[in-house]
């Protein structure tokens, strides 16, 4: 039992380590490639405009639900007008980067896994290392980069409509005036809310993208799974591993900055 | 032919390589002298990939040493090794094109991302090397839209664009029928003279081999058997070089044997 817990603790924390350096040699790979904008941009291309539709539907249903819940939760107490504060607080804080972040891993995190390891599979990441090319500064590295960049921008876009669902629900369906609402928005939102919320987004999306990168990478490395169900278990645990991380990293960073 | 090449490019000396118990690389030799077509020999499973992939530095050895141009490669700084990487090209046996990227993206890559040439350079070197392949009709298509041998092609354009000394095919005609595949080492011999570069094969193709090749050499439990000329191949006395060389006359005769009422064991 204990030598168990030893071998798994052991494994965990060489898998930890092997991560960490793969995302930090991904970075260095920055200052030797070549033609690195127009590959942000394309990755940029793929996480921002290809995952919009999704964004744009969970956020706006977000904010219809939280309205409709927090009307009749603040209706109780006679304070429907508190329903802006509600809606845009539990979005900026929590709501908006934490959806908005796991949508991404099911829709680009795991489009990206999957990839990586059919690229291993079929020896295009040994022929990019046999002509001489930096793998991870090739593959790798932009997405990191994209991820920093499309992440926050992503999430902006998921609380402003979720705010405008909130206000759908509220002041078109349930009563509460637009203004109220619009005018308690104003006032409940903080600029360190929203510095949280750009936080929380960017390091979601590093650790997010670079768990994908990660295992599809490395899907030649998967123990008693080779071929499709190299490529499918990589993917899964990609998906699985980053939306847990997500979780994880919100009540830290929270706790930090709360 | 091999006379006139008197400098080695390459040289491997006792590599061995295994992978837990089982030991497929036992002290491996190989000489392959400049501008050379030579073809290393072997039935499936002897480990040729692997000694291949340790050629081209993508595979470390366990031990042993391989010198391209006279400098070991196994201890050799990074700045050599680029250099390495950009004198020498591998095909894959898979081909391994990049299916997201069209014929000429595929070819401009290397390029694009190891040479200082200009976009217009990249692109006239690029069209140039699938013009010589025959491929120009092809540019926008995508790997996934072209038959075997076009990819086949299309691997030799990106390997050969970045102008190489050393070119090394894993298994080039593997499942091909034996039309394609007697093409496909047409393809390789024409372009070996043509481009000047040196060539390493491996294959289990022996009649194609010995008709194409410079020098052949035979990989067997490990280590290399033979070493020598098609012709000194062609003649060798050796138990293991005569059983692969005649591999298909053996057939012929357990098979008349089989047909004159006899019996065939598996393993003969």
């Amino acid at each position: 039992m204990i030598s168990f817990l030893g071998r798994q603790t052991l494994t965990l924390v060489h898998g930890l380590g092997d991560f960490a350096l793969f995302t930090l040699r991904s970075f260095q790979a920055v200052f030797g490639s070549r033609r690195m904008l127009r590959r942000i941009a394309r990755a940029g291309f793929e996480q921002g405009v290809r995952c919009l539709p999704v964004i744009l539907i969970v956020g706006m249903f977000t904010g219809l639900v939280l309205g409709l819940q927090g009307y009749y939760v603040l209706n109780r107490f006679g304070s429907e007008s508190l329903l802006g504060a509600l809606v845009s607080l539990s979005l900026v804080r929590e709501l908006g980067p934490v959806l908005a972040a796991l949508m991404l891993v099911g829709q680009a995190g795991s489009a990206l896994a999957a990839e990586l390891g059919i690229q291993r599979n079929s020896e295009q990441i040994a022929a990019l290392e046999t002509m001489g090319v930096n793998s991870l500064g090739y593959l790798i590295t932009p997405r990191l980069i994209a991820a920093l960049v499309v992440y926050p921008m992503q999430t902006a876009l998921f609380v402003t409509v979720g705010l405008w669902g909130g206000s759908l629900s509220g002041s078109l369906l349930l009563g509460v005036q637009p203004g109220v609402y619009w005018s308690a928005v104003e006032r409940a939102v903080a600029s360190q809310d929203v510095n949280e919320c750009f936080i929380k987004a960017a390091t979601f999306g590093l650790i997010t993208i670079a768990l994908c990168c990660y295992h599809g990478f490395n899907t030649h490395r998967n123990r008693g799974a080779s071929g499709a169900r190299g490529v499918s278990a990589s993917t899964t645990r990609a998906v699985v591993q980053s939306s847990i991380l997500v979780l994880a990293a919100d009540y830290v960073i929270t706790s930090f900055l709360v | 032919m091999a006379e006139a090449h008197s400098t080695l490019l390459l040289q491997v000396k006792g590599v061995h390589k295994r992978f837990g118990d089982n030991v497929v690389l036992s002290g491996a030799d190989l000489d392959v002298p400049r501008g050379s077509l030579v073809t290393v020999l072997g039935r499936s499973g002897t480990g040729k990939s692997v000694f291949l992939k340790c050629l081209a530095d993508i595979m470390p050895a366990d031990a042993g040493e391989v010198l391209f141009d006279g400098k070991p490669l196994g201890t050799a700084d990074p700045a050599t090794r680029a250099e390495f990487r950009r004198r020498c090209s591998f095909l894959f046996q898979s081909n391994a094109l990049f299916d997201s990227l069209t014929a000429l993206e595929n070819v401009r890559l290397p390029l694009e991302q190891t040479s200082d040439l200009s976009d217009a350079e990249i692109q006239e070197r690029s069209l140039e090397a699938l013009r010589q392949l025959e491929l120009e009709k092809y540019l926008l298509s995508y790997p996934s839209q072209m038959s075997g041998g076009m990819q086949k092609r299309l691997a030799l354009a990106r390997a050969i664009v970045t102008q190489p000394e050393l070119v090394l095919f894993d298994e080039p005609t593997a499942g091909l029928d034996p039309i394609r595949r007697n093409a496909v080492f047409l393809m390789i011999a024409k372009y070996q003279r043509q481009f000047g570069f040196t060539a390493v094969i491996v294959t289990h193709d022996v009649l194609e081999a010995m008709a194409a090749s410079d020098r052949v050499a035979l990989l067997d439990q490990g280590r290399m058997h033979f070493q020598g000329t098609p012709k000194e191949f062609a003649h060798s006395t050796d138990a293991v070089v005569a059983s692969f060389r005649d591999s298909a006359a053996a057939l012929g005769t357990a098979l008349a044997s089989l047909r004159g009422g006899g019996t065939l064991s598996v393993e003969d």
